[in-house]
């Protein structure tokens, strides 16, 4: 359903809600995945994000969101600047990922203390964006709201106990996706809640045995 | 949200109210949140288009690869033309400035889009300054736009890669001009004539940015976009009513779209952007871009 205020906004950064909005939220999501901004960046442009993503900002977005910068924050302009007085070591490349690729999409891997971890997501039009790959799982991520996503051995319970953890914090769940490969394989979880889970709830969750992975993602819509 | 101009409309005459007051309605039924929340979001809006507009005006912001700036200046304060010292071009003007502005990586509100940015601050911030029009109608002129831009999102299609600058400048042209005469008193009817003659106007209209980055012809494009949402405000206030209704013409535009060449829909490969000085320019400011190292 579109909304009044899809249309009369995003309020952003210009030039385009593709190239500056959108990069700016898949560098926002990405940081989530190490907690913060992240010390070492390699920012891998695929499409028209490698062709015309320098005179549209699209790495200075990038970098922005990164640094935890939202799509309004005139900071993005000189996003490039800060980083390096930041001392932060990022690096662009241009790439291909395939022709099944969207035309913007960007794999970024990052360091950050002991954690490293590398995301794939594509800016899919007027700032709307989705993660489609942590860690090398698939995953499909919108940041329209908080998510946790996970990866659990088949286990019976595992959604109950899952959904336990959250009512245990107060965390409200909004959308639930489940997927495996077979039965008894690899359970792909992907939770979209109502109120930002805090880090123990991620914690919780990684200490339950049967869970292989989880990742908690921060809402980055207006 | 209504994904029917008609319907909309004759809902508001039903009531006898305006269509901004059903599009704020129906907004805080699908949301679960009141139309005060609405409001002042829509407020918020405002206060950075205002904010874009006011920016750009000043003049002294180049885009990286410097392809476009400085004329918003240049159209407030340069030599006479037929429309000096008129709001037309003032509106104009402001147009200019905000997408000045958003090459410029400067902050606007994307309105469809941000390639399209331009059109409806222009003519609701110009026609509001020289009609001494209050902010709460502005306000609810916006969500008028919003209901419109909903229809073509529903219908069509707001992006240039999918639908060519019909569905950006050209949607924000009858966003636009439904908005801008329901502000200046007109009614829903009305309202639906203005957006159609306004959406008329820009069919076919082809998205094709120089390098494909939103500066050449995006900048002007915006302006034209404006003056043809002034010409259909003059017609619709005129008491024009234009036959096809605006929920066909916007069917239309979405139709037009999908059969437009793919070199005609963002991709740089057509229209201007393949012309041999388009193509030059393209090379020269993104080789000089990535050179300077951005």
């Amino acid at each position: 359903m579109v909304s009044l205020l899809d249309i009369i906004g995003p309020v952003m950064v210009g030039p385009s809600s593709s190239h500056t909005a959108g990069a700016c939220r898949l560098g926002l999501l990405a940081r989530c995945l190490v907690g913060g901004t992240p010390e070492r960046a390699t920012v891998e442009l695929h499409g028209s994000f490698a062709r015309t993503g320098e005179g549209h900002g699209t790495d200075k977005a990038i970098v922005g969101g990164l640094m935890g910068f939202r799509p309004d924050d005139e900071r993005l302009r000189t996003a490039l600047e800060i980083m390096e007085r930041e001392g932060l070591t990022y690096q662009f490349e241009k790439t291909s990922l395939g022709d099944d690729a969207h035309p913007n999409t960007v794999r970024i891997t990052l360091e950050r203390g002991d954690r490293r971890s590398q995301m794939v997501g594509a800016s899919l039009g007027a700032g709307r964006v989705l993660v489609t790959e942590i860690d090398g799982y698939p995953v499909e991520v919108s940041g329209n709201l908080h998510t946790i996503v996970l990866v659990a051995h088949d286990v019976k319970g595992s959604v109950a106990r899952i959904a336990g953890i959250l009512a245990d914090a107060n965390v409200n769940i909004a959308t639930l996706k489940l997927s495996r490969k077979e039965r008894g394989g690899d359970a792909f979880m992907v939770i979209e809640v109502d109120e930002q889970p805090d880090e123990s709830v991620r914690d919780a969750i990684r200490e339950l045995s049967w869970v292989a992975w989880a990742f908690r993602l921060d809402k980055v819509s207006a | 949200m209504y994904r029917s101009l008609a319907d909309a409309i004759r809902d508001a005459e039903a009531r006898g109210t305006t269509l901004s007051a059903v599009a704020l309605e129906a907004e805080a039924k699908d949301q679960g949140r009141p139309i005060a929340e609405i409001r002042d979001a829509l407020r918020r809006a405002l206060v950075v288009m205002r904010g874009a507009v006011e920016r750009g005006l000043v003049g002294d912001l180049r885009s990286a690869s410097e392809l476009v700036g400085g004329d918003a200046a240049k159209m407030r304060t340069g030599p006479a033309g037929p429309l000096a010292g008129t709001p037309f071009r003032d509106v104009l003007a402001r147009a200019l400035a905000v997408q000045e502005v958003n090459a410029a990586m400067g902050v606007i509100v994307a309105a469809p889009t941000a390639g399209g940015a331009g059109v409806l601050p222009a003519v609701l911030t110009g026609l509001a300054a020289a009609q001494g029009i209050d902010d709460d109608k502005v306000i609810d002129a916006l969500a008028t736009a919003g209901l419109i831009g909903a229809v073509v999102a529903e219908r069509a299609s707001l992006s240039g890669a999918e639908g060519g600058c019909q569905a950006e400048t050209g949607a924000a042209a009858g966003m636009a001009a439904g908005a801008a005469v329901e502000m200046l008193g007109g009614s829903p009817r009305q309202v639906g004539h203005a957006t159609a003659l306004a959406q008329q106007g820009t069919l076919g209209l082809v998205c094709d940015p120089l390098g494909g980055l939103v500066e050449l012809p995006c900048v002007f494009r915006n302006a034209t976009g404006a003056a043809i949402a002034m010409a259909a405000i003059e017609m619709a206030m005129a008491g024009i009513e234009f036959a096809i209704p605006a929920d066909e013409v916007i069917d239309t535009m979405g139709e037009i779209g999908a059969s437009m060449d793919v070199r005609y829909r963002e991709t740089a490969g057509g229209g201007l952007a393949a012309t041999p000085t388009g193509r030059r320019l393209a090379r020269e400011r993104l080789y000089e871009l990535k050179r300077s190292g951005g």
